[in-house]
């Protein structure tokens, strides 16, 4: 018990101020994979505590954004829904973009919420957005779930596509950790990244498909359109699962590589800016 | 030879503080001064993470750490003292590297762990049992490790009743011996510890240095930072003083100590201890202060050998109706108790229960009694029917005793290394006998007149 097990080897740390812009420390983040863990489940668990709805609150959130959107898109404004019922049509949506968004908020908040821990010990940083972006995923399956239920109600089968949903799910998390990275090492020393991202969100849904549908977007401007990520993925998902629309593929790949690039950036910036974290926080 | 366990070479960090624009005091003013306060603020803020080159005499440009190198081998203790501000907190900041130098480097050869981050990572909502899975995760343990060690540190910690219980119901006490248990559990090679830095009441205190010295003894390497001098002066071999930034001594502890005090640039003669909820004690009495007074009524760490020294305890009676037991035991720097003044023998207490309400209680050490060098004094008290300690203040307070080295001493004229843990001066007397045996007398002639 008492002493150093012998077998231990003795691991050597270099610490210096020198930088590697392409080294993005993943090798490290390996060996922190159980901090990881615990840290994605620190916050499910944190997140529900002592309410009486408890995760019940992952339902209440989509259901009653789509009950609004039903009466105000698709009862006064009458937007079109591609011909399904317009509380399924902007449900499926709405799984994928809270995911998104919620992901995207927590990720960014992620730093500044536990500078404490940064500014106490060592871990490689992105363990903080990466969980936050992780946490989420237990939100996006129960929201998932009410959307079966919601499909068996309507009587509307999944296509075969419903197999791409892995495809989509990464595609998104990749631009909300991206985004998350920088905007979060950016919050780090600009706390305005906080108040202007709620309301920032909120605006940035309108740019995505979830209250119309991608049909509205003039043909010439789609593929731009489409660097939003969020644009193939939510198309993708009503393809999928409701069978609407044929499967964008174009748009799917300008969002997949729009959120390779986004997530590298922000993965540079990231660590181009972790040095000052425990400093400035 | 083996690798040293810390070795640090012309390490450096620069930090930036914020420095407050000047204010405007007109109307007008002020006005522009706010619609421009936007432009400002950027530019604050994203100095703080900038330098230019040639800027390092701006006054908001701090060099904490500046051109320190050091080597510590295995199994070292090594204290690291300095005013406050000297950048003995970066220094660690940046070996522990929560923070990143700004030049320079250093190589860590071991497992480290460091006690600042107690309970870093606790989440109120999660029960006592998950948070030390958290904890140890956060300190590097791995998940088989925790399960296997985690009866032993519950067992330590003291609340098993609670271990399902969300953390947030726990009072401050009993978050922090959890939380002290689970970085008690971990098995480093080289423990760094910030004594300014780690929160936490007395007790907690004192089960760090109690697990430093176990690290220690166990052949570990501890790197130690610390204000309280004579906890240094005990626990460690070798001492680092810094300055401004600066390594400027760098030895023995006993030298490099006497060297700090000499410099007038610490006190270790007084602590105390003015939030009464956290100081030292227990339901009868609550010490307040420990003092080194001199004859003067000054408080002074260093006396005079050939002056009384008064050590002084100030303490508060909660509960009345008890006989108390004031002690002081005093140490020198070998470790050795050189006295345990156990017993308060004022005849005015000793037999009459104490009402409640503020006491000081001091006791005389008179001159030319104690050796030169460093002594540390534990200020302690204990009821007397039943016996029960109320607190123990290792290191309350230490001073140095100095030999002024004019012959009116026990040294006489001797000025070399004298041992010894007492120099009493003694009363001599010499005789002259008369001639040895097998010499002639040696006849003395008396002058005359």
């Amino acid at each position: 018990m008492r002493g150093v097990p012998e077998a231990r080897t003795v691991p050597r740390t270099v610490i210096s101020g020198r930088r590697r812009l392409f080294d993005l420390g993943l090798s490290e983040l390996r060996d922190y994979g159980e901090l990881f863990f615990f840290l994605v489940w620190r916050d499910i668990k944190g997140r529900y505590a002592q309410s009486v709805l408890g995760v019940g609150w992952a339902l209440i959130q989509p259901t009653l954004q789509m009950i609004v959107f039903t009466v105000i898109f698709g009862g006064l404004a009458n937007i079109d829904s591609d011909g399904i019922p317009y509380p399924i049509f902007s449900y499926t949506a709405l799984v994928a973009w809270n995911y998104f968004s919620n992901a995207l908020s927590d990720a960014t908040g992620s730093l500044v919420k536990d500078k404490a821990m940064m500014q106490k010990i060592y871990f490689p940083r992105m363990i903080l957005p990466g969980s936050a972006v992780l946490g989420r995923l237990v939100d996006f399956f129960i929201a998932l779930l009410l959307l079966v239920g919601l499909m068996v109600w309507y009587a509307i089968p999944p296509t075969p596509w419903v197999l791409l949903l892995p495809l989509f799910l990464v595609i998104t998390m990749a631009a909300a950790s991206g985004l998350g990275m920088g905007l979060g090492a950016l919050a780090v020393q600009y706390r305005d990244v906080k108040h202007g991202l709620t309301f920032g969100i909120q605006l940035f849904m309108y740019a995505a498909p979830v209250v119309y549908p991608v049909s509205y977007v003039p043909e010439q401007f789609r593929l731009w359109y489409a660097i939003n990520p969020m644009v193939g993925v939510i198309e993708g998902f009503r393809a999928a699962l409701l069978g609407s629309t044929p499967m964008p593929w174009d748009l799917i790949a300008v969002g997949a590589v729009s959120s390779v690039v986004i997530l590298s950036l922000g993965a540079m910036y990231f660590r181009s800016k972790e040095r000052i974290f425990a400093d400035v926080a | 030879m083996s690798e040293p366990a810390i070795s640090v070479e012309n390490l450096s960090k620069r930090y930036r503080i914020g420095v407050r624009n000047r204010r405007r005091d007109t109307l007008v003013g002020n006005a522009i001064e706010a619609l421009s306060a936007p432009l400002r603020n950027l530019k604050r803020l994203a100095r703080l993470s900038r330098f230019d080159e040639n800027e390092d005499d701006r006054p908001d440009v701090v060099w904490a750490v500046r051109d320190v190198s050091f080597d510590v081998e295995p199994g070292e203790v090594v204290g690291v003292i300095g005013r406050n501000g000297a950048g003995k907190s970066t220094l660690l900041k940046l070996l522990t590297r929560i923070a990143v130098p700004t030049s320079g480097e250093a190589v860590i050869n071991g497992h480290v762990s460091s006690l600042l981050e107690v309970g870093t990572g606790f989440h109120p909502e999660l029960t006592g049992r998950e948070n030390v899975y958290l904890n140890g995760a956060v300190l590097g343990m791995t998940r088989r490790e925790i399960s296997r060690k985690f009866d032993e540190i519950v067992d330590f910690s003291g609340v098993e009743r609670f271990i399902e219980t969300p953390v947030k119901r726990y009072s401050s006490g009993m978050k922090v011996r959890l939380a002290f248990s689970v970085a008690a559990h971990l098995e480093p090679e080289i423990l760094l510890v910030d004594e300014v830095l780690s929160v936490g009441d007395w007790e907690f205190q004192k089960k760090c240095l109690g697990k430093m010295d176990d690290v220690a003894r166990q052949g570990r390497t501890v790197l130690f930072v610390s204000h309280n001098q004579a906890a240094v002066t005990r626990l460690c071999s070798r001492i680092l003083l810094m300055e401004h930034g600066c390594l400027v001594e760098d030895g023995p502890a006993h030298e490099v100590m006497s060297v700090y005090l000499r410099a007038g640039m610490g006190s270790m003669a007084e602590q105390s201890w003015p939030d009464p909820t956290t100081a030292p004690g227990a339901d009868v009495a609550r010490i307040r202060a420990a003092r080194v007074v001199g004859e003067d009524g000054r408080v002074s760490d260093a006396v005079d050998i050939r002056r009384p020294i008064f050590l002084e305890m100030e303490y508060e009676v909660l509960r009345p109706g008890y006989l108390l037991q004031p002690n002081f035991t005093v140490w020198n720097a070998e470790e050795a108790v050189v006295a345990f003044a156990g017993v308060d023998l004022d005849p005015e207490w000793i037999d009459r229960k104490r009402p409640k309400g503020l006491y000081v209680t001091r006791a005389r050490i008179p001159g030319n009694l104690l050796a030169e060098g460093m002594f540390t004094v534990d200020a302690c008290m204990s009821t007397k029917r039943p016996v029960k300690a109320q607190f123990n203040a290792d290191a309350a307070m230490a001073f140095h005793v100095v030999d002024p080295m004019d012959g009116t001493t026990a040294r006489g004229d001797w000025a070399g290394r004298m041992g010894g843990v007492m120099r009493p001066k003694l009363e001599w007397a010499t005789e002259y006998l008369g001639a040895g045996r097998d010499e002639e007398p040696v006849l003395v002639e008396e002058p005359v007149g």
